[in-house]
């Protein structure tokens, strides 16, 4: 009787359900953003260059998640100089820079002996490792994210549409794109202690997706995306905790899941 | 008006380079206010190029482009994607980045001939609809200028004497001057103060007259420019965006 109460103590998984229930909200609205500007392998390989970040962070003795999100933000930066400055698609340069930057990382991880890091949770994720001050990171970055995202909504939006259309309107479209990338920089440097480098996007892109055809409207599809990711993150731990599967792979099922039903309920 | 006012966008000998290419070489043209200039010239002559550094999308290599202070302009591009994922009502897109009450949106949509779409989704109006939207849009704006890029692409034949109709109007009720780039010189010859033919280079410029008349014209689309020379449309009915008759006496077609 006391294994059986004890299996229903859930206390110890509070900071994963907070944690991830802020990285959810953050994500909807950044990846609905994500799929309309068809960026997803752009997150691809950003999340892919977190490895890379981490790695450096530990070398260096830094703050994972600033180190994370400086080498996301050089990544992303680099990407736009140069997608203008190469002649090659940008597909091509998207797989070029996301696996040498996870490369680069494996073989730095592979160089430092002393620390005894586990891989396999940067990789897949370890949200039940989530400290509360973790959370707080989490909760600063989403603040931090959420504020600059309602400032920019409108312009993001103008230039989804049609980045020239919204240049002669006056929108600064450059900046915008790249304030974007910076949230989006943001956001995956928080999300790798959830989920892992391997599968950041797909807590971006699949609730973004499952939402589309319930929403009317972009606002009204970032809301219902980051609904979907709650229950998502929800469903997931709970699954990882009563039937010991690895969170990060049972989050990223589970949004499927909800997917799956979408289609089946909405033609 | 007085005689000389100040012009809403003047090019002054304006050349752009992709590498060793050319592909503007030495512009120079001014537009007014009020005045329908028509860009035409074959594929590949440069006009969207021109079209981006009048607008000041891109920076000519050499040469300058001066816009009147505090222009505004209006700009209907020549193709506009709306990724399937996205959900964007016509009204959502008119509202973007600017608040306008219904009654505005239901007059200006009045007013280029699309009222109905109001609520659909953008991604669901037909070519000749989501044009008059992007008009709507533009319209919206008050502009001085407006910049269409081949407007009538993707419409049928009887939608573009519509929509060329439209543009026309538009001048008259705006009195905005107007851009207007197109490879259909049917339409262009009928409705323009100036045209301005592009290959690279500006070949000829003038009154359609004028032009049509030019060898440097003939010379650039061969025989098809003699047989437009003069046309000037003339409808005895009109099709709405559906193509459906419009007629004044609607006895006649019981």
């Amino acid at each position: 009787m006391i294994e059986l109460w004890q299996n229903w103590d859930l206390r110890y998984l509070a900071p994963a359900f907070i944690g991830g229930t802020g990285v959810a909200i953050v994500s909807g609205p950044l990846g609905a953003m994500m799929v309309w500007r068809r960026l997803a392998y752009f997150g691809d390989t950003l999340s892919h260059s977190g490895l890379l970040g981490i790695t450096l962070a530990l070398a260096l003795h830094i703050n994972i998640t600033l180190g994370v999100c400086a080498i996301a933000l050089l990544v992303a930066l680099g990407l736009l100089g140069l997608q203008q400055k190469l002649l090659v698609a940008s597909d091509t340069l998207l797989g070029l820079l996301s696996h040498t930057t996870l490369a680069l990382g494996l073989l730095i991880l592979a160089t430092m002996e002393r620390i005894q890091v586990d891989v396999l949770g940067f990789l897949y994720g370890d949200i039940l490792a989530l400290t509360w001050q973790d959370v707080g990171w989490i909760y600063l970055g989403g603040v931090i994210v959420i504020l600059l995202l309602m400032r920019l909504w409108q312009s993001l939006l103008r230039v989804t549409v049609d980045p020239d259309l919204a240049q002669v309107e006056g929108v600064p479209v450059k900046r915008v794109q790249a304030t974007y990338l910076l949230l989006l920089a943001i956001v995956v440097a928080v999300a790798i202690k959830i989920v892992g480098v391997l599968l950041i996007t797909a807590l971006l892109l699949i609730p973004a997706t499952t939402a589309r055809p319930w929403a009317h409207s972009p606002e009204k599809m970032a809301v219902y995306a980051s609904i979907f990711g709650i229950i998502s993150v929800m469903v997931g731990i709970i699954s990882s905790h009563f039937w010991d599967v690895p969170t990060g792979p049972a989050i990223v099922v589970s949004s499927t899941f909800l997917l799956l039903i979408t289609l089946c309920i909405k033609k | 008006m007085s005689p000389t006012p100040t012009p809403l966008i003047e090019v002054n000998q304006v050349s752009l380079l992709d590498g060793s290419r050319f592909l503007l070489q030495d512009i120079s043209l001014t537009l007014q206010a009020n005045q329908i200039v028509s860009l035409v010239g074959p594929n590949g002559a440069g006009k969207t190029s021109l079209v981006k550094v009048i607008l000041g999308l891109t920076l000519p290599t050499t040469g300058k482009v001066t816009r009147r202070a505090g222009l505004r302009v209006g700009y209907m591009p020549q193709k506009i994607l709306i990724e399937p994922l996205f959900p964007l009502t016509v009204q959502g897109f008119l509202q973007l980045g600017q608040t306008c009450s219904k009654p505005t949106l239901q007059a200006i949509l009045e007013e280029v001939g699309v009222t109905h779409v109001l609520q659909q989704p953008l991604r669901s109006v037909s070519g000749g609809e989501f044009q008059r939207v992007l008009l709507a849009r533009a319209l919206l704006r008050q502009p001085e200028l407006l910049v269409l890029d081949e407007p009538a692409q993707g419409v049928d034949l009887i939608g573009q004497g519509e929509l060329y109709d439209l543009i026309a109007k538009v001048r008259e009720r705006y009195h905005c001057g107007i851009l207007l780039v197109s490879h259909d010189l049917n339409m262009v010859m009928a409705q323009t103060d100036i045209v301005v033919c592009l290959n690279q280079h500006i070949c000829c410029s003038g009154h359609p007259d004028k032009v049509s008349r030019d060898p440097a014209f003939a010379a650039l689309f061969g025989k098809t420019a003699q047989a437009v020379a003069f046309y000037t449309h003339r409808h005895d009915h009109h099709h709405d965006v559906h193509g459906q008759v419009i007629t004044q006496d609607k006895d006649k077609h019981d």
